[in-house]
């Protein structure tokens, strides 16, 4: 049986009815009700439209235009070797494979974890982990205002589950491969992710989005992070979504006091891409580095959406994005810092650069400062440029080719975005996205 | 060794530089004064082939070859080095990284094999005594932070790795307190050799005390006005540029 969701016809709320109906959990009161107020709220919402001030520079029209269906399975068409251009060189790697959304054992991977570390699907999550899904499970992510996440919220069934027992370090890192498969019609996932980690835990984790066919999709993503006092968690965004996908992704991060969070966002694929980057530091002294690199060429469009909310005294972020835009692509960069009333001694810093490459290729960016306390340190800055001129005659008067002074400067401009990734196999092969994407560039120029 | 004849050079449809002339030959030492604004780092700059100034008559060959044909890396590759008076702050390009590439592709351009990673350090290493130079400034992103000395020292390390056969050194004695200076007077004479020419951009006399000069030429206003020995910055430091100038009108009417 399959689900077609789309606006016409009131699809997503007929839709919702015949999922509800084959979905795991369903069974468990709390998620019930959890899923239904959740599609409720999206159907009093609404996709967002550029009059949403949080939407301003993003038309999702055509993603409420067009109609996804949930698929059933995927599974069969994909191999194992079909994964390998999606993994990471470093074998010691736990790794959950979805396909189409949905996991799948046979592609998956598990190495060795410390005692009680859990790391599983969330579908089976929800069958043997429900306390702890129900202390947490969508206690974050805000579906009372956020459209696609309360769409994600209603159609949640699957995704990466991690708990981390107090004072444990986790050192090999986890990885949540999400592949698309080719489909006749646009398909929509909604995968949900939860990571729990006690006081004083160490962790690493990768979600990673892509497709092994070129089809129109969508990625609707919602991830929640509890991170424990003490504790130290490494977040890793590697969005490489089809040349026609949508991917709307939104990252919730809930830190208590001392905690540490390392995000790192890396966006290359999709059509029409939203990274929401959301970390509240609730405790007293977090620490917060939120880094971002989003390469775009042709027509992509891609929008970052920070909101760094400082709740407490004492915590220190550091946002730093830096973005290449070529082609007639868009990018987007809307950097919002709360600082609440009791948050005294917030040092939040904001960094934000482009590099323009085509004459119509574009960005808006744009901070936005909410400070309530008195005593706090707030900068911000944003630069929009093409590549300098002095640097790069500084390194022709060298020797160095007008090319390869090019690639030079460029190349230290995504470096400085990937620069403080701490998982070096991570690292490595972000970096070789970066120079596949400046290959794929030159071949173009010289065709 | 290199040929200026008749320079011309024009910014945005004003003339800098009217009708430069000056021949240096290999093993000459040339220092270039003159006020501010009379055109000593467009000459520079121009010869290093800075593409935003416009030439509109004249010629410069180097070595025989039309310089002002050349691309900016060919000219580097061909031997010519510019000190530049700002050093330019490349964030994220490691200082090692830049002169490794850079004497690479100097080194590819004379058809000679790259240096490996290991024996580019030995070599760089020796050049860093000379300089007085320590490791930490070779790791850091390229002049990002630098302190103007550093900055300017940097820029003789520079010339140091890719011992050119012509350098022009744009004020890098600019700023510089004795000690620092005496390390760059080190840096240009342990390269001074027959074979290779000199053009010392300065404001100061001081510096020609340590990298003394064969010839000395007065730049005003795009040309070259008074040519001499070693002695005439000396008067210059003296009395400034006014004499020659008048002794210019007095000779013209
Ligand atoms: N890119 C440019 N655009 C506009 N004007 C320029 C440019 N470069 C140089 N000039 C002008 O040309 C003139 C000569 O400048 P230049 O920098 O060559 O002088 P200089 O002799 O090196 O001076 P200083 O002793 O101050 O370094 C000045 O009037 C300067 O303003
Ligand atoms: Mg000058």
């Amino acid at each position: 049986m399959s689900i077609t969701l789309s606006e016409k016809n009131n699809g997503y709320v007929e839709g919702f009815s015949k999922f509800e109906k084959s979905t795991s959990g369903n069974d468990q009161g709390w998620l019930k009700s959890l899923r239904q107020e959740a599609i409720q709220k999206f159907q009093d919402l609404g996709f967002p439209t550029l009059k949403d001030e949080d939407w301003r520079f993003t038309n999702v029209a055509p993603i409420a235009r067009s109609s996804f269906e949930i698929l059933e399975n995927g599974h069969d068409t994909v191999s194992a070797s079909d994964l390998a251009p999606f993994q990471f060189e470093d074998q010691q790697v736990t790794e959950l494979v979805f396909i189409n959304g949905r996991y799948t054992h046979g592609l998956s991977r598990h190495c060795e974890l410390p005692n009680g570390v859990i790391v599983k699907n969330l579908a089976d999550a929800i069958v043997s982990e429900q306390e702890i899904l129900k202390d947490n499970l969508a206690k974050y992510a805000d579906f009372n205002e956020e459209a696609f996440t309360a769409l994600n919220t209603a159609f949640m069934e699957d995704g990466g589950f991690i708990y981390i027992p107090k004072g444990t370090v986790v050192e090999t890192p986890i990885h949540f491969l999400f592949i698309s498969t080719d489909s006749d019609t646009p398909s929509i996932t909604n995968p949900r992710n939860l990571i729990i980690a006690e006081d004083n835990c160490e962790a690493n984790v990768i979600e990673h989005y892509t497709s092994i066919a070129d089809n129109v999709y969508l990625s609707n993503v919602v991830t929640e992070i509890v991170v424990g006092e003490n504790s130290t968690i490494g977040h890793y965004l590697i969005e490489l979504e089809s040349k026609k996908a949508f991917n709307i992704s939104t990252l919730r991060v809930q830190q208590a006091r001392s905690s540490n969070i390392r995000s790192h966002s890396v966006l290359l694929g999709g059509s029409l891409v939203r990274n929401n980057v959301h970390p509240v530091l609730a405790g007293e002294g977090c620490d917060s580095l939120i880094n971002g690199l989003y390469m775009s060429n042709h027509r992509q469009h891609m929008d970052n959406y920070m909101k760094v909310e400082h709740a407490s005294p004492h915590c220190d972020s550091r946002q730093l994005y830096n973005g290449i835009l070529d082609g007639r692509s868009r990018g987007v960069f809307h950097g919002r810092i709360i600082v609440h009333e009791d948050a005294q001694k917030t040092d939040a810093k904001q960094t934000n650069r482009n590099l323009i490459l085509s004459d119509t290729a574009q960005i808006d960016t744009k901070p936005q400062l909410e400070i309530y306390a008195d005593d706090v340190k707030c900068t911000h800055g944003a630069t929009i440029g093409q590549i300098d001129e002095n640097a790069l005659f500084y390194l022709r008067s060298r020797g160095i080719s007008e090319e390869a002074s090019r690639g030079i400067i460029m190349h230290a401009f995504t470096n400085e975005a990937l620069e403080s990734m701490s998982v070096d196999s991570v690292k490595n092969y972000c970096a070789n996205l970066v120079a596949d994407w400046f290959n794929q560039r030159n071949q173009k120029l010289e065709a | 060794m290199l040929e200026i004849k008749n320079l011309h050079v024009s910014v945005e449809d004003q003339e800098i530089l009217k009708g430069l002339n000056l021949t240096i030959n290999a093993g000459e030492v040339h220092s270039i004064m003159g006020p501010n604004g009379s055109g000593k780092s467009t000459l520079a700059q121009v010869l290093a082939g800075r593409d935003s100034y416009e030439i509109t008559e004249g010629e410069v060959l180097f070595e025989g070859k039309d310089l002002l044909e050349l691309a900016p890396e060919d000219r580097a590759c061909e031997g010519v080095f510019l000190a530049f008076q700002y050093p330019v702050e490349i964030p994220g390009v490691a200082n090692t990284y830049l002169l490794r590439e850079a004497l690479n592709s100097v080194r590819k351009y004379r058809g000679e094999e790259p240096l490996k990673h290991i024996e580019f350090a030995k070599y760089a290493k020796e050049k860093m005594k000379i300089m007085n130079m320590g490791d930490n400034l070779l790791k850091r992103a390229v002049n990002e932070g630098f302190s103007g000395g550093e900055k300017k020292k940097n820029e003789i390390f520079q010339m140091q790795i890719l011992e050119p056969k012509l350098a022009i050194l744009d004020e890098t004695d600019s700023g510089l307190d004795i000690d620092a200076l005496k390390v760059v007077a080190d840096g240009v004479n342990t390269l001074r050799n027959p074979e290779r020419g000199f053009l010392v951009i300065t404001h100061y006399q001081r510096l020609l005390d340590y990298i003394v000069p064969d010839f000395v030429h007065v730049l005003v206003d795009g040309k070259i006005v008074k040519s001499g020995g070693k002695e005439l910055a000396l008067e210059l430091e003296d009395k400034g540029y006014g004499w020659i100038e008048e002794e210019k009108t007095a000779a013209n009417s």
